[in-house]
């Protein structure tokens, strides 16, 4: 009997990427074309090289995506190593994208994985558009806010006020957080964005700072008198920096003053590493399986071999094992992915007669009006001070304070009358310049 | 979604999209919500807001505070704000700039008001931060404090702590502190 060829390298991906199925996805067209361009095309992005960052790099690698690049601005620490797999001791101070990148180029041929060393804040817009999918292993909200942002940013609606497929880039979310996780499938325009589900998050827990000073009863609050009272008393002037293990034992070392002397135990080196970075400690099988949900959906997506997550995982091992999906719905007024309000205007148009306009459009009905454009602000109602300063725009086309761009967004903020009922508003506008090749399209929304 | 993909990518190749617009980097929606309580902002007549970074910073900015009643009539007291890009799901940073002997502010200018810290709620804004700290002027509290001996003192003798609060506005020592003039 002849022996059988070994088996390919891709077998259980053929199963899944050869063959028409019952269950996939309404673009899916099965083939060798589709594995070879998947191969060739797609180009993921990984955000954060820690916990979740390292299993993501292996599972996407291991699917047979090709372009790969891992963005982290942290260095290896002994800590880390009870997971992040791809790091080993004589590792520890090297930066963890470049790490990951080699360990994994190393084990999986093929890949191409470029390394990114820096912060996600330090990376132009350009660079994010270049990547067909998004997938984060982040650890903050305000890391996931900014980066939702950006890739929101990208998506355009037409005039119809539907979005536009080609503009839309998604993101794949994971959290975790011992035994608890999370996996999210955001489709800007689609699906709901970070923001239109950020008020779910609970409020985080602060001590009351008089609690701190006068009337301690636990180990945290220990902790966090040194960390934020007894730091700036008698070094102040320089910023705390949790990173910074002399700060770090300093800390500690208050802290442990502070209990004795209101005899209070449980301070420990690592319970105030905890209390001072928020850290809860990681389970690597946690990391693992939301990961290797993550990473599945990163495939669906590419591929549409299955119909993707819809479009909220819960996990949660504490007791058991429990997963839930949950369909969050968009919010269709969301600062960051919502089509806002379309509105066409002449390039001879001033700030103070967009302004009045704004009062009588109907979708609208804003009345005093104050308009910011990404983060200048171009017209302050209130208060005195910024109005003084903000008056002498009044006066300009609302093209020339816009850049000459001709289609942009900016935000009105203002006071809405529907209903004969009053409240605050804040409106995400769409304004679209006519004329601009000297053709007039007076097409005010005053008389729509 | 491959196919939209490989066509980005042919498209890449060829001229930039029409609107030969690169995407800017966009309004925190923080930034925004902020934007919009400074804009609503009701201030009494005894606080007035500035901006010490221009007309297009709105994260950080002073608020100073004259109160027109009580122990502290006559001083003026300037506070920071630091408002981070997740606002209103966490809350500004306040502290005070001024050293002013109060039960309630300690002499590094941590401010103790509940709603700055465990009773902060996204629904709050900076106009009921504002009245908040107003209040520590009109009503100061010698239950929790940061500054002790100012609390025992507004708790065991409210007479000399009324005159401790006007020596240490006019500029003086009250036990081995000196404070500067305030008013």
């Amino acid at each position: 009997m002849a022996d059988a060829a070994p088996p390919s390298k891709s077998r259980d991906l053929d199963k899944l990427l050869l063959r028409p199925g019952n269950l996939v996805g309404p673009t899916f067209d099965p083939g060798v074309q589709l594995r070879d361009d998947l191969q060739e095309y797609a180009k993921i992005l990984v955000v954060g090289a820690g916990g979740l960052g390292c299993e993501l790099l292996k599972d996407l690698a291991l699917s047979g995506f090709k372009n790969l690049e891992v963005i982290d601005m942290d260095r290896i620490e002994v800590t880390n190593l009870n997971r992040q797999f791809l790091f080993r001791l004589e590792d520890v101070g090297k930066p963890k994208a470049e790490v990951a990148a080699k360990r994994v180029m190393e084990r999986v041929s093929g890949v191409n994985i470029v390394p990114h060393f820096c912060r996600i804040e330090d990376k132009d817009i350009d660079f994010y558009s270049d990547f067909n999918i998004i997938a984060l292993g982040l650890d903050s909200i305000e890391a996931r806010s900014y980066i939702n942002a950006v890739a929101c940013s990208f998506l355009e609606y037409d005039s119809d006020n539907n979005p536009r497929e080609e503009t839309m880039k998604p993101m794949v979310d994971g959290g975790t957080e011992g035994f608890k996780g999370h996996a999210r499938v955001i489709v800007p325009g689609v699906t709901p964005c970070f923001e239109c589900t950020i008020w779910l998050f609970p409020p985080q827990v602060k001590f009351p700072l008089c609690t701190l000073a006068e009337t301690p009863r636990n180990a945290a609050h220990c902790i966090e008198y040194a960390h934020l009272i007894k730091w700036d008393e008698v070094r102040s002037g320089k910023a705390f920096d949790p990173d910074n293990a002399d700060h770090m034992k300093w800390v500690y070392d208050e802290a442990v003053k502070r209990a004795e002397l209101f005899g209070i135990p449980g301070v420990t080196y690592s319970l105030t590493q905890g209390v001072v970075k928020n850290i809860i400690p990681a389970i690597a099988s946690t990391n693992a399986i939301i990961s290797a949900a993550c990473a599945l959906e990163t495939l669906k997506i590419a591929s549409a071999f299955s119909k993707t997550l819809s479009n909220y995982l819960t996990y949660n091992g504490v007791e058991g094992l429990h997963t839930k999906v949950t369909e969050f719905v968009k919010d269709k007024d969301c600062l960051v992915c919502g089509p806002g309000v379309l509105i066409e205007l002449d390039t001879t148009v001033t700030l103070q007669e967009f302004i009045d306009m704004l009062e009588g459009h109907p979708k609208l009905l804003i009345s005093k009006a104050s308009i910011t454009y990404h983060g200048k602000n171009l017209y302050m109602q209130a208060p005195p001070v910024l109005e003084e300063m903000t008056r002498s725009n009044l006066n300009l086309p609302l093209y020339d304070l816009m850049d000459k761009i001709p289609k942009d967004i900016l935000h009105a903020i203002g006071t809405i009358n529907k209903d004969n009922k009053k409240s605050s508003g804040l409106r995400k506008l769409r304004v679209d310049f006519k004329g601009i090749d000297g053709i007039t399209d007076m097409d005010m929304a005053g008389g729509a | 979604m491959i196919k939209l993909f490989k066509v980005k990518e042919k498209q890449r190749e060829t001229a930039e999209n029409a609107n030969g617009k690169a995407p800017v980097k966009k309004q925190s929606a923080g930034e925004l919500r902020l934007h919009k309580d400074i804009s609503e902002l009701n201030l009494p007549k005894t606080c007035c807001i500035s901006f010490p970074n221009g007309k297009d910073d709105l994260m950080n900015f002073d608020v100073s505070i004259q109160p027109d009643e009580g122990y502290y009539l006559g001083g003026t007291f300037l506070f920071s704000f630091q408002v981070s890009p997740i606002y209103p799901h966490e809350a500004p940073k306040v502290k005070c700039k001024t050293k002013v002997y109060h039960p309630n502010i300690d002499l590094e200018g941590n401010v103790c008001l509940n709603i700055l810290r465990e009773d902060w709620k996204p629904v709050l804004n900076i106009n009921t931060i504002i009245y908040g700290l107003f209040h520590l002027f009109t009503e100061p509290n010698y239950e929790d404090p940061l500054n002790h001996d100012a609390a025992a003192v507004l708790r065991d003798n409210p007479k000399m702590f009324e005159s401790n609060v006007r020596r240490a506005m006019a500029g003086g020592y009250v036990g081995h502190t000196f404070f500067p003039r305030c008013i």
